[in-house]
């Protein structure tokens, strides 16, 4: 049995300590929103937090997740900056990558002292979006960026 | 082909009269028509208004990203004249009345969701309208002139009376459906032609949309006891497996059935984890299958050397070959393209649960005509007792209209009994993709002494899409889904997707490369290939002709006016002639297709030391007519040319030893957020007929990326991806 603490939640699963996280959340936990694309982490499309850090959850076993802190797509909240921009910028187009690339997005946006769009920007090559909304996201990241701002001023 | 529908066949398309029972697939499975004590008011396949006053529109096409739910939505809810608040938009099931009427099946391809359907839609949506007033006319007895249908409300102003749409429902059931309904005015529409947020972006967002590989027993109650299948598959084109250990995986813990199936080898466990570790196990001997000597240069060599033998005449137009020998000057040149790979981010899969009455697929799919008739061929089943829920896509290209992934499904679920998920590997999807076609071509062209273009003579060679699914659809050696943008059959379904220029000498030649590589179509199908041929020898001409690119294609494009008006457009938009800053190259390049006329402008600059190509800024401009909903549209385009410069810098297929030979996103690169261009896309205004738009983005942009290439550097390359190595090739050799 291994334990893991998944978006606030404690859950007990049953399975080997070599088991990819990604297969768990999905399989085990019906945590379906991180996706699997790539199986290497060249993509970014299973990305989730781990102790507030982006990690590609296709190539890290639960193993080594034990007693961490995981947040997925599911746990972040709807009211997110990151969330909102996306909705407002209209930044998906089939979505698919972008539980990963919100979940990049929203831990480099956490970070201290706060990253500006532009150093955010930059550190996105590491994921793929095959239908092209690469310029959305760019824009969904400015946006995310001003609501975070507004909401610290508040 | 003519849209106007006539009574019968609207009947046929629209199912009007026909009561249709849906089972909706989403997370909430609800259908508001089964709630019990709940009237219905259902006079067509989409649209049902129940007594609560909510109105649920089914879409039979698939949704991948393209907005199709939205946009189909707003046009029923336009004419309807609903408001968009009490809408409820479901992906249907498959069903006869949601074929296209264009296509003949219920696919989403060709760009052609808005060319089969606008009408259609349009006048769903106003029969609805038409009836809702009757109804009310009827309850108030006052003339039906007199009543307005207003936000799902009719109204009789005169007594101030109003009837909401949930209160007539019941009424207006009873009535007959009218067959040929009043349209809207263009200036009466509402929604139509009006920036709407799309539908499944708020559940894309929140991680809740259900694509394909997120069907299991958390979300379908049907699936308990579900199994995850991986199949190991032949590592060759025709390689059949020799000897693998079953033992050793069925030893994997959670593996419960190891069998072999047409396709390979299936491991079918508890867990997606076990089933990997077990495909693993078996460590299958492979035999090397029909063709092992083959990799890139085997194939190039091959299609090349096509080029030099006689092929299939494909379309001939005065006397080509004597204009050439006439011609005071003559171009010839010779293009490749080698196959790119669809790489949707979601791979290929299928869950399926056959059942001695049923049959259930859960499925990404873009053809729920081609899902049902094999489902129905392999379990026995009749076809209305075959349930397709089509699943959010996660990302199409055309690849889910070949739906080879859900065959095995059904298989494996047959024979165990149970329902099963299986899975495509990144390594399975990109090595078992149906390819972009790969396409070599020679074209000679004739100048006179003033320049003008006489002729021009086009031999091509492709692998043949539809030679290994449906040879009936090749003609006397040609087969046209190769040629679309150079050629197409008369009365094509894909309207004008052929060269636009008017040549008076024109003679085109069609060869079928030899090779057991599998294909299909793949965004804008062969338009981007055979685009770039046109369109890097369009700009070979000028050159030859001592003529500015853009002036010499308006010269010989003559009566073509949509052509002409997005070249203009583009033109002017991106400051063609103007100065580009030092060391940047500018490019153009037009294409039509599905009903579309689009053209661009690249600007790029070339790192002579490294090879290395910059994209700076594309600049497009669309003329498909009536546009529904413009945010998707230009998020279209600019998905459509970002894929486009990919494959122009990056992407080829790589094959080994009769194989594929690329296997994941580390050896066939995408392109990535830096290397992203800006993107301009204006609207060319127009009331023709309605086109497509998915795939108008593609076409253009590869040969505008060589020719603006040309433009900076003096040197043409006649053969993408430009990678690095290709232009410092080519560099040194000029």
């Amino acid at each position: 049995m291994i334990s893991l603490n998944v978006n606030g939640k404690k859950y007990k699963v049953d399975v080997p300590d070599d088991v990819m996280l990604l297969w768990v959340l999905r399989d085990h936990l019906k945590l379906t929103g991180t996706k699997y694309s790539c199986g290497i982490g060249e993509c970014g499309s299973c990305t989730v937090h781990i102790n507030g850090k982006a990690e590609r959850s296709c190539t890290i076993s639960v193993g080594q997740v034990k007693g961490k802190k995981i947040t997925t797509i599911e746990g972040l909240p709807d009211s997110h900056p990151v969330k909102k921009a996306w909705v407002q910028e209209q930044v998906p187009q089939c979505g698919y990558c972008q539980p990963g690339v919100i979940m990049q997005v929203a831990a480099l946006i956490s970070q201290k002292p706060a990253p500006t769009a532009d150093q955010i920007i930059s550190k996105m090559d590491d994921v793929i979006c095959r239908c092209g909304t690469y310029l959305r996201i760019k824009k969904g990241i400015q946006t995310a960026v001003q609501l975070t701002r507004r909401e610290v001023k508040k | 082909m003519n849209t106007t529908i006539s009574r019968r066949s609207f009947l046929k398309i629209t199912g009007l009269t026909i009561a249709v029972s849906v089972t909706p697939f989403g997370h909430t499975i609800l259908n508001a028509s089964e709630k019990k004590d709940l009237k219905t008011f259902n006079p067509n396949v989409w649209l049902h208004i129940t007594s609560d006053n909510k109105i649920t529109i089914y879409i039979g096409n698939s949704e991948m990203g393209q907005g199709v739910l939205t946009a189909q939505s707003m046009i029923i809810a336009d004419e309807l004249e609903a408001d968009w608040k009490q809408i409820k938009i479901k992906q249907a099931p498959a069903a006869d009345a949601l074929k296209s009427p264009i296509l003949g099946a219920q696919i989403t391809v060709g760009s052609a969701s808005m060319r089969g359907f606008y009408e259609p839609l349009r006048k769903a949506g106003a029969a609805g309208r038409t009836m809702l007033i009757k109804a009310a006319a009827e309850t108030w007895n006052v003339p039906e002139s007199e009543c307005i249908a207003e936000l799902g409300t009719v109204k009789h102003e005169k007594s101030k009376r109003s009837l909401t749409y949930g209160q007539l429902c019941e009424k207006a059931a009873k009535l007959q459906v009218p067959q040929d309904p009043l349209l809207k005015k263009e200036s009466e529409f509402r929604y139509m032609g009006k920036p709407m947020p799309r539908v499944d972006v708020p559940e894309k967002v929140r991680g809740k949309a259900v694509y394909g590989l997120d069907v299991n027993d958390g979300n379908v109650k049907e699936l308990k006891g579900m199994l995850y299948a991986i199949i190991a598959r032949p590592p060759a084109y025709g390689a059949k497996p020799q000897s693998f250990d079953q033992k050793a995986a069925e030893q994997v813990k959670d593996v419960v059935k190891v069998m072999q199936i047409p396709m390979g080898i299936a491991v079918c466990a508890t867990s997606t984890d076990a089933a990997l570790k077990g495909k693993d196990a078996l460590k299958v001997q492979w035999d090397k299958g029909t063709h092992p000597d083959m990799d890139n240069a085997y194939i190039e060599k091959l299609m090349m050397a096509d080029l030099d033998k006689q092929g299939a005449k494909v379309h001939e137009v005065g006397d080509a070959r004597k204009a050439l020998s006439e011609a005071a000057k003559k171009v010839e040149a010779t293009y490749f393209v080698p196959c790119v790979a669809h790489a949707t981010m979601e791979p290929m899969n299928t869950t399926a649960y056959v059942q001695e009455d049923r049959c259930d697929i859960w499925s990404p799919n873009q053809n729920q005509t081609a899902c049902k008739g094999m489902a129905a061929g392999i379990t026995k089943l009749p076809p209305e007792k075959v349930h397709i829920h089509t699943t959010f896509i996660g990302c199409g290209l055309g690849r889910r209209a070949f739906t080879d992934f859900v065959p095995e499904a059904v298989i494996i679920s047959k024979t165990l009994g149970k329902p099963v998920k299986v899975m495509w590997t990144r390594e399975d999807d990109i090595r078992h993709d149906r390819f972009r076609a790969p396409m070599a071509h020679r074209v000679q062209g004739g100048l006179d002494a003033q320049g003008e273009l006489i002729g021009w003579s086009h031999k091509t060679s492709a692998v043949s899409i539809m030679k290994p699914v449906n040879p009936k659809a090749i003609k006397d050696g040609v087969d046209y889904y190769c040629l679309w943008g150079l050629w197409d059959v008369p009365d094509s379904p894909h309207w004008n997707t052929r060269i636009q220029y008017e040549v008076p000498n024109l003679y085109i030649e069609f060869l079928m490369a030899d090779l057991p590589i599998l294909c299909w179509p793949w965004r804008a199908v062969q338009n981007g290939p055979n685009a770039f041929a046109i369109e890097c020898f369009m700009d070979e001409l000028a050159h030859a002709a001592g003529k500015d690119p853009l002036e010499f294609r308006l010269q010989n494009l003559k009566n073509n006016k949509r052509a002409t008006r997005v070249l203009q457009t583009v033109a002017e938009k991106a400051g063609w002639g103007k100065p580009i800053p030092k060391g940047q190259g500018r490019g153009i390049a037009q294409h039509a297709c599905f009903g579309t006329w689009a053209a661009q402008v690249v600007d790029l600059s070339v790192d002579k030391n490294t090879g290395k190509i910059k994209v700076h800024r594309v600049v497009a401009a669309v003329d498909c007519g009536p546009v529904i909903n413009p945010g998707p549209l230009v998020e279209q385009i600019e998905g459509g040319v970002i894929l486009a410069i990919s494959t122009a810098l990056k992407e080829e297929v790589k094959f080994a030893n009769g194989g594929v030979a690329s296997v994941n996103f580390d050896d066939y690169p995408i392109l990535r957020m830096s290397e992203v261009p800006e993107i301009e896309v204006h609207i060319v205004k127009s009331t023709d007929k309605i086109g497509g738009i998915g795939e108008l983005g593609v076409p253009p942009l590869a040969p505008a990326v060589a020719n603006a290439f040309f433009n900076a550097t003096g040197v043409r390359i006649r053969r993408i991806p430009l990678t690095p190595k290709t232009v410092m090739d080519a560099m040194k050799k000029t």
